[in-house]
């Protein structure tokens, strides 16, 4: 009885715990929004208004069409679509190769591949700067996206998990009547794999949308801008005043991924899981 | 006979190796996009930001090899050097243990099998999957500190403004609170760690009469160490690399309180073009990193508990 009764008051401690954390964790989000709807002098008041008179729907229009986010989605969108078409291929193309081959080195390799997503970007940066200025891509969008065609560390170590739970008999049939390996990857094992291709693109998608530090070293031509340094070229554009506009374009290149993440709960949480307990 | 052998060998042609040799081709062959873009992007950059660290090179024209003068010039002349050395060792120090610490904390709540306890993991998820971008300009928003809401609300409970990303006193310990919004994947890590538990441990603790304080104690905190280590790695190289939030709000300042090593390193690249000093600068960041990596894992006999099955 005593325990039944200690229960219910963690229980109920628990429950004030997160609903103060959540607020918390959620109000910025409300804020931004709420920021996004309102008019200059409400934007100005103190003490501030908690939510907008009269929502300033407009201000999405203005904040949109102030810097030429319709170019910048796009951009963003390519790059994305390259991004993840590359990291799609080569992780399961190289995870393959890791998982259902022997071959003298493998498993120092494979070592060598898991301590590489240890290796700050930040050290790498100047020395990749001067690799794709020889090349001429400053400006272009191969650096953002050439890259991820030679797999990502973290998904090809996602997706050689994965190779490694089906059985490997599947193949032998195809073998015996004479198809290359390469076939059987390709018409065999990637159907296999589509829910852990799933997660890579949620997660190579969400990579690119967000990455800010690589597109504002190779990219400086406005008309090749993605949608995050375009939210950051508003903060240099505009004073205090313009607080809503800023928050309008927040909202709306948040929603993609927010969207993203919504409908795909589980494999991100499949994922980050798998990044840290399996490593 | 003939014919035996002439089927055969055009039925294997493609297997005239043997057996071995030809799985260990194919092997090869699978990953040889990463091995070349880990040669590309990997190591090839890593040998080369210590080559260049040992010249003056602006991109424009060939790098010229100036010896240790870059080293030397960033231990003996550079201010900058030490106050952005002190500012992410502070960083590091101050942002680590919170953000392992209340991602933990987040994960005991969460594991609770309580009602609607999947909308609260969405919650708490949410925040880390913004752009970085919107993540600093949401914040800067909220920290504004005439008309910002953070300081209406200290207002409000009669406590005094606080200049937050204005003051060089502030600025650091605001951008590391920042930071803990976007706590969602170390916790999952944490969450998923203690699902691994096995029910049977807090079973016979439970039969033996140790309380719930014990068992968090005796059974939950030894092991989770595998995954406090793994998370604890982690965030320390990621600390360390910490960029855009000081670059987007502050720029380094105010009075330089939040120049981090990498956006010293960044504007030493692509602001003066000085890529040798900024290649020396990133050398050493590396190896710090290294060094508090190795450290750890040193110290994992100590405390990291490994149960053997």
């Amino acid at each position: 009885m005593v325990r039944f009764g200690q229960g219910r008051w963690l229980d109920a401690a628990t429950y004030v715990l997160l609903t103060v954390g959540a607020v918390a964790f959620l109000f910025p989000f409300f804020w931004m929004v709420a920021t996004s709807l309102k008019s200059l002098p409400e934007i100005a008041a103190y003490p501030p208004t908690w939510l907008p008179g009269r929502p300033q729907v407009g201000n999405y229009v203005d904040a949109l069409t102030h810097q030429p986010f319709g170019l910048f989605f796009r951009n963003s969108l390519i790059v994305a679509a390259g991004t993840i078409l590359g990291d799609l291929l080569a992780a399961s193309l190289v995870a393959y190769g890791f998982a259902r081959f022997r071959f003298p080195g493998r498993d120092v390799l494979f070592v060598i591949l898991l301590s590489t997503m240890m290796v700050p970007f930040v050290v790498r940066l100047v020395p990749l700067f001067v690799i794709f200025q020889k090349l001429g891509w400053v400006n272009t969008f191969y650096p953002l996206i050439v890259p991820h065609w030679f797999g990502t560390p973290f998904f090809i170590f996602l997706m050689r998990q994965f190779f490694l739970t089906i059985p490997a008999e599947l193949a032998e049939s195809a073998r015996i009547d004479g198809a290359s390996e390469f076939a059987i990857w390709w018409r065999i094992m990637l159907p296999l794999t589509r829910p852990a291709l799933l997660v890579i693109a949620i997660f190579s998608f969400q990579y690119t949308w967000n990455d800010f530090l690589a597109p504002l070293i190779f990219l400086n031509d406005t008309s090749m801008k993605t949608v995050t340094l375009g939210l950051y070229s508003m903060i240099g554009f505009s004073g205090q005043e313009s607080w809503n506009w800023i928050m309008a374009a927040a909202t709306a290149i948040g929603l993609p991924v927010v969207v993203v993440f919504y409908l795909f709960q589980r494999q991100f949480i499949q994922g980050v899981t798998i990044s840290g307990v399996k490593g | 006979m003939n014919w035996i052998d002439g089927g055969d060998t055009a039925r294997v042609t493609p297997r005239r190796l043997p057996l071995k040799t030809r799985e260990a081709v194919w092997g090869f062959a699978f990953i040889l996009p990463w091995l070349l873009g880990f040669v590309l992007f990997s190591l090839g950059p890593i040998v080369g930001v210590f080559y260049f660290s040992l010249t003056e090179y602006s991109v424009f024209d060939v790098p010229r090899w100036v010896g240790l003068a870059n080293y030397a010039r960033m231990l003996r002349e550079d201010e900058l050097f030490w106050q952005s050395s002190y500012n992410t060792l502070y960083y590091v120090a101050l942002r680590v243990p919170l953000h392992v610490g209340l991602g933990f904390l987040l994960a005991l709540l969460l594991h609770r099998n309580l009602r609607g306890i999947g909308w609260f993991r969405t919650a708490f998820y949410l925040p880390a999957v913004m752009p970085i971008v919107a993540t600093a300009v949401i914040w800067m928003w909220l920290f504004q500190p005439n008309v910002g809401v953070v300081n209406y609300l200290l207002e409000l409970l009669g406590l005094p403004k606080i200049l937050w990303l204005t003051s060089d006193l502030w600025a650091k310990p605001a951008i590391v609170l920042i930071s803990l919004w976007h706590v969602g994947p170390i916790m999952v890590i944490f969450l998923a760690g203690l699902n691994d538990i096995p029910d049977h441990l807090y079973e016979a603790a439970s039969i033996d009469g140790a309380g719930r304080f014990r068992r968090l104690l005796y059974i939950t905190i030894p092991m989770m160490t595998p995954v406090l280590f793994f998370n604890l790695i982690m965030d320390v190289i990621n600390s360390f690399q910490v960029f855009a939030f000081a670059f987007i709000m502050t720029q380094g300042g105010p009075l330089n309180s939040t120049l981090f090593t990498a956006l010293y390193i960044y504007q030493n690249a692509f602001q003066y073009f000085e890529m040798g000093y900024a290649s020396a600068l990133s050398v050493v960041l590396f190896l710090v990193i290294l060094g508090f990596t190795v450290i750890i894992v040193k110290s994992q006999a100590r405390w990291v508990h490994y149960e053997r099955l």
